[in-house]
């Protein structure tokens, strides 16, 4: 839906700057009586550009995006002697809207993007099952298929926030590891009925065909309740990086469960205590224990723009926009602060508002040039609100690596540039 | 088909709506076990999975010089790569305020998922590559590095889930995840 301009002021909703979120609702675009565009100097005379001059060119079988838009890309430190180690982090700070372009999702891999021939590839369904069933690729597609739009955020996300000291990042770095897609494929309680799953059956162990094998255990009842084994993202075949031929989806739970290039579900009475279940993606808390098999992605957001590298160019109207989202649920309220927390204003959420995926927020801002911080806090249908930093650290300390989902906040100076900072 | 005529029309619909709930659509092909078994890499901290062999850490070190010392570095400290982490060290270091160095000493809970995971996923370049033989013995080498288990101690099927490891009580439940 599109919304009519109202040019009323807006009155401030909180500290700072932060305007009412009434100008989204309405559509209002004068800012109280200080409203300021950029520059009050004449525009240049109009000129017919070349491209309206001649034909411009044919038809590409892949569309490519603009090649003015070559800087944005995934972010990635090369790993010369094992390639395909790590991660690539969605470019956040140039992106909009709820949907990550599948070609800029983040990766993590553990050995590598495997080339998988479809035609080879296999699903199997075996362990504690009346019937073993191996699929072809061609055969799961044959299934009554579902959609549903949902991030993918990995367990290890913004964990460069748990250092001591604030560090030089901008938001693709810190907290590029989280996209959304809509995937398309078949629910995993499909395929698990027709080979008839055991009663002793608690856990079902999920493996890629990658050369790491990736492995984790699932509770059954999520594999029954909304996982789907996919075939689509955003439309086409998944992409390689994201787990082509089929991977699995488990809607909110983090990132690493989600099985790429998933080869093999094997229904068991106990976890499997893989790797990446005990070395990695557990909790080391402030005492000596380590919370183990930690399932959602709690309710997190952050801001988009502004933020680092995005200078502020002078006093005068900013939006600030960002994403929030919950594994437990839908978002039900952003709040945004420009005085790093002493005092907060709803922001406008941008539809549709989608269980387990993200939501776009909008703010108005009326920046005076003087120092600020500009912070977001979340809060999902569970009723559970984004922590501060502070709240995080006294639940769990610093150590936790994983999971991290404080407020987090990027400080601007009268020059407008814009930095990480904890506040 | 055979319907009797006068009711044919009625009964086919019948007929038609019934088959279509009784028959979920199946494409999946039913596969014995032992067809499966090739792929079946798993391996349960209760040992289950483990095959047949044997190996012990003074086996173990050529193993591990040759196939691992370049990204995990020598004794499994001081790895090259630092992805690859080290893998002998860090005892004690759980302790509250500590800097924690998480190594399969260290931290991991279970013998039996250094097996499964030098199985599947190493070397790195050649994952999947070792004998049986050789993987017992470069987990005795890594166990032995830690101070787990002796130079001599002979790891297999048997007696690898049965090693226990400094942090296995380490671990407990997230009390957030959704029932
Ligand atoms: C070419 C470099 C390379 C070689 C050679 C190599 N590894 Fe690794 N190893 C890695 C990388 C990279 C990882 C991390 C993989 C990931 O991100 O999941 C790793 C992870 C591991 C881990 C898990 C560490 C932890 O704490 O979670 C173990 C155990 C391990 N390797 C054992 C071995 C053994 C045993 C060998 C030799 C048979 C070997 N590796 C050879 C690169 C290597």
């Amino acid at each position: 839906m599109i919304r009519k301009i109202n040019r009323d002021p807006v009155e401030p909703a909180a500290g700072n700057g932060i305007l009412s979120r009434r100008i989204f609702l309405e559509g209002t675009l004068a800012v109280g009586a200080t409203g300021t565009g950029l520059s009050c100097a004449s525009a240049e005379p109009l000129a017919v550009q070349p491209w309206m001059k001649t034909p411009g060119s044919g038809f590409v079988g892949y569309g490519q995006p603009s090649p003015f838009e070559s800087k944005v890309v995934k972010a990635f430190l090369p790993s010369p002697a094992t390639p395909g180690v790590g991660a690539s982090r969605t470019p956040l700070h140039l992106l909009e809207g709820m949907i990550t372009p599948s070609g800029l999702h983040f990766e993590r891999s553990h050995s590598g993007i495997p080339d998988i021939d479809p035609d080879q590839h296999r699903l199997v369904i075996h362990g504690l099952v009346k019937r073993p069933l191996v699929f072809t690729v061609e055969a799961l597609s044959r299934y009554p298929m579902q959609s549903r739009i949902a991030f993918i955020e990995c367990g290890g996300n913004s964990q460069v926030l748990n250092a001591p000291q604030a560090q030089p990042l901008n938001a693709t770095a810190i907290h590029g590891l989280v996209g959304c897609s809509e995937w398309t494929g078949v629910p995993v309680s499909t395929l698990l009925d027709e080979a008839g799953v055991e009663p002793a059956a608690r856990w079902v162990i999920a493996e890629g065909a990658d050369a790491a094998a990736m492995s984790r255990s699932i509770p059954i009842a999520k594999a029954m309740d909304d996982a789907l084994v996919c075939f689509y993202q955003n439309g086409e075949r998944v992409r390689p990086s994201n787990g082509y031929p089929v991977r699995l989806l488990l809607p909110g739970f983090e990132g690493n469960m989600n099985v790429k290039w998933l080869r093999r579900l094997k229904l068991t009475a106990g976890p499997a205590m893989s790797k990446d279940e005990t070395s990695k993606y557990t909790i080391l808390l402030k005492d000596e224990k380590a919370w183990q098999f930690v399932f959602p992605m709690e309710v997190k957001s952050f801001i988009a723009r502004p933020s680092p590298g995005l200078a502020l160019r002078g006093p005068g109207f900013y939006e600030i926009s960002g994403l929030a989202w919950s594994g437990n649920g839908s978002i039900r309220q952003v709040e945004v602060s420009a005085d790093g927390g002493q005092s907060w204003a709803p922001a406008a959420l941008q539809g549709p508002i989608l269980p387990k995926a993200p939501v776009r927020f909008r703010a108005a801002w009326q920046w005076n040039g003087g120092p600020a911080v500009l912070q977001s806090r979340a809060t999902d249908d569970t009723g559970m609100v984004q922590p501060t930093r502070a709240q995080f650290a006294a639940e769990r300390g610093l150590r936790g690596v994983y999971h991290y989902n404080a407020i987090a906040s990027w400080r601007i100076d009268e020059m407008g540039e814009v930095n990480n900072v904890y506040a | 088909m055979s319907t009797p005529k006068r009711i044919a029309g009625c009964l086919s619909m019948l007929t038609v709506a019934s088959a279509a709930l009784a028959q979920a659509p199946q494409f999946g092909q039913p596969i014995a076990p032992a067809d499966i078994a090739p792929w079946d890499i798993s391996i349960g901290p209760d040992g289950v999975g483990l095959p047949p062999g044997r190996g012990t850490a003074i086996e173990g070190e050529a193993i591990y010089v040759a196939y691992c010392q370049a990204c995990h570095g020598e004794k499994g400290i001081g790895p090259s790569n630092a992805l690859a982490g080290a893998l002998v060290g860090g005892i004690g270091t759980l302790a509250p305020d500590k800097i924690p160095v998480k190594t399969v000493g260290s931290f991991w809970p279970y013998a039996t998922t250094l097996f499964d995971y030098i199985r599947r996923a190493m070397p790195f370049q050649e994952s999947k590559s070792l004998t049986a033989d050789e993987l017992y013995a470069v987990s005795a080498y890594i166990l032995h590095l830690n101070g787990i288990i002796g130079a001599t101690d002979v790891l297999d099927a048997h007696s690898l889930p049965n090693v226990r490891m400094p942090n296995q009580d380490g671990f407990i439940p997230f009390p957030r995840n959704p029932k």
